[in-house]
């Protein structure tokens, strides 16, 4: 519960994620902050938000590419995207967020676009090898 | 000074704040400072499937530099008021 007071004395020692304008996210332990909204985060890591795949079956991608090629030739008709989609859910898999240790950090207040409260019970349960984000897009001003 | 103001007038009602960088974050609004920094409580992300970045906070503060808009409760508004308040600003008074 965020005390009274506009500014950032009520989550001072407390886990804060904050959102910067170029679209990283950076969570770390609220250890101070000033008027300009610089602020230094302690014990901070990056959560990379991954749009990429990465190959879990290997061995099976061959094979099923092959029959389909075999497949396209007998028929004479060309793999469809479906197909090929199909092919990349099975052999491959998100891969998730990943997490960057940064440590102590200052962050300046005109790159900061949100601090959030982290509520570390919600945190706990989120599952971070599944989750998949669209990039954040950088502020524009 | 007069936005900052009327910011105060709405503090407890449901806004959405609408950031520079497309983020939509939907809110009780918690309090505001003369640079129209932006606190919310209980917070969720409009396109929480496209933006699960917040899933974990509920109370968030937000720059008020990187606000695109506050979209305001239907009842949040008295037109009128607001007219007169920005003519006397204007005028100087």
């Amino acid at each position: 519960m965020a005390s009274a007071g506009p500014g950032l004395e009520s989550l001072v020692d407390q886990i804060i994620s904050v959102i910067t304008n170029d679209g990283r996210n950076i969570v770390g332990t609220l250890r101070g902050f000033d008027q300009a909204t610089n602020i230094i985060l302690d014990e901070s890591h990056e959560r990379v938000y991954s749009t990429r795949y990465v190959l879990i079956n290997c061995d099976l991608l061959p094979g099923l590419l092959s029959n389909a090629l075999i497949g396209s030739l007998v028929q004479n008709s060309a793999i469809s995207n479906k197909f090929l989609s199909w092919c990349l859910k099975v052999c491959c898999q998100h891969e998730g967020v990943q997490q960057l240790v940064l440590g102590l950090y200052i962050i300046r207040g005109d790159n900061i676009s949100v601090v959030g409260e982290v509520d570390e019970e919600l945190d706990a349960r989120l599952d971070l090898s599944n989750l998949r984000a669209h990039p954040l897009k950088p502020v524009i001003h | 000074m007069l936005f900052f103001s009327y910011f105060k007038e709405l503090v407890g009602k449901e806004v959405t704040v609408e950031l520079k960088n497309d983020l939509a974050i939907r809110g009780t609004l918690h309090s505001v400072d003369q640079y129209l920094n932006i606190k919310l409580e209980n917070t969720r992300v409009v396109d929480q499937d496209k933006y699960p970045h917040m899933l974990s906070v509920r109370n968030c503060f937000i720059r008020g530099s990187v606000v695109r808009y506050v979209l305001l409760p239907q009842d949040g508004v008295d037109i009128d008021i607001l007219h007169d308040a920005t003519r006397r600003e204007a005028r100087g008074g």
